[in-house]
């Protein structure tokens, strides 16, 4: 299978047409729990896209020694130890924004991304490609959380990263931030919204 | 009464999906037709009232900070609470497996149409989910632990049949945008009684 697909495309299908959250629908739980503001919506993508590909690699590399049976325990001892690193990593350099992501940083052991993608891809290839298939599905991750987070952050409360955009006179002119767009539902609207771009542009996708 | 209140807190505030969204993905997938989304629902509820006490424990006497102190007084400044993450994991793993074959036994009806699902029960956001919300929240007392448990997996349950019954409702009668159609109004509506569960905020017994 991987010697037929280049490696460009390897890298360059989950972006768009392969998604995994808008078109495999995979991974939605953190989307919308993460997406309130756009930094801890970056922190979580940059996390999710090293694991996801040095999880790959690992997954790829013992492919051929894990026995069929326990593969998902082994797959999730793996994922395990790499989110525990990554977890200590938050905590000791960005304590702040590993305070907002709480749980959910812990929640990328099921992200269903990386149990899919470990199945689908990394038991069958080569560790180069499948670093390329986790680098590439991580930023489609990475890519619709940020836009997720931007529209949220911008509607709601009219900052970017905490910097204010919406200027002052506007608020004098009775604008009034979204307050909705906090809220955790609206994270869902936004996603689906997306998703109904997304489809009229590649009308093939079902 | 103080566990009675945790568990009806967790089915109507804390739903893990309307307020969370927690174990969205086979959330979204499961929630076709109600008879499979309740045995799914059926199934995440069992395994979240047997994995939480058992992690609770876990948490209790041998990862919080000073858990040790029962094997001796040498032991009382061991911290592994960095293990928690993947000692929790391997517990809920190693249930789904016996979940599984339970399920496979008894019922293989119920186990052909969960499928796939099933095994992925193990990485259903919503089980490691309530494990750390209960590390995080320092529940008082195992049975604290088997309430919140119940309550969170009978709130999960009720989201997944109530979708999975306007979801069949909707194929039937509705006109969607093509695009749409699927899981983006699937999205939609969970967002819109997402909004409806908020009204329960502040519920106290």
């Amino acid at each position: 299978m991987a010697e037929k697909v280049s490696n460009k495309k390897i890298f360059l299908n989950p972006l768009s047409k392969d998604n995994p959250v808008i078109v495999q629908i995979l991974g939605i739980c953190s989307v919308l729990a993460v997406t309130a503001k756009l930094e801890p919506a970056i922190v979580m993508g940059l996390s999710v896209i090293a694991v996801l590909a040095f999880s790959n690699v690992i997954i790829s590399l013992i492919r051929n020694t894990i026995p069929t049976n326990i593969r998902i325990i082994v797959q999730l001892v793996v994922v395990a130890g790499l989110v525990v690193i990554v977890s200590q990593l938050l905590q000791a350099y960005a304590y702040d924004v590993s305070k907002q992501l709480s749980v959910f940083i812990g929640l990328i052991i099921t992200n269903c991304i990386l149990m899919g993608r470990l199945e689908a891809f990394a038991m069958a290839n080569r560790p180069w490609p499948s670093f390329l298939d986790g680098v590439g599905n991580g930023a489609g991750y990475a890519v619709i959380l940020v836009i997720v987070g931007f529209f949220r952050e911008l509607l709601g409360s009219g900052t970017l990263l905490g910097y204010q955009v919406v200027p002052q006179w506007c608020y004098d002119h009775g604008y009034v931030n979204n307050g909705l767009m906090i809220l955790p539902p609206m994270a869902l609207i936004v996603v689906a919204c997306i998703i109904w771009v997304h489809r009229s542009i590649n009308k093939d996708i079902e | 009464m103080e566990n009675l209140n945790i568990f009806i807190r967790s089915i109507f505030v804390d739903n893990m999906i309307f307020a969370y969204f927690l174990g969205m993905c086979s959330f979204l997938a499961v929630s076709k037709n109600v008879k499979t989304a309740f045995g799914l629902g059926i199934a995440v509820m069992f395994m979240l009232v047997i994995t939480l006490p058992i992690n609770y424990l876990l948490e209790t006497y041998v990862l919080r900070p000073g858990a040790l102190a029962w094997l001796g007084p040498e032991y009382a400044a061991i911290d592994l609470s960095f293990l928690s993450l993947i000692l929790f994991i391997a517990v809920i793993a190693s249930m789904t497996q016996v979940v599984e074959m339970a399920v496979e036994k008894f019922s293989p009806s119920l186990y052909a149409s969960l499928g796939i699902f099933l095994p992925l029960i193990a990485v259903n956001c919503a089980i490691l989910g309530g494990s750390l919300f209960m590390q995080q929240r320092d529940f008082p007392g195992i049975w604290t632990a088997v309430c919140a448990g119940g309550g969170w997996g009978l709130g999960w349950l009720l989201a997944i049949t109530a979708i999975a019954a306007i979801r069949e409702r909707l194929a039937q009668y509705s006109n969607i945008p093509r695009p749409l159609q699927g899981v983006g109004i699937t999205f939609i509506i969970t967002a819109l009684m997402g909004i409806a569960f908020m009204s329960f905020l502040g519920i106290k017994l």
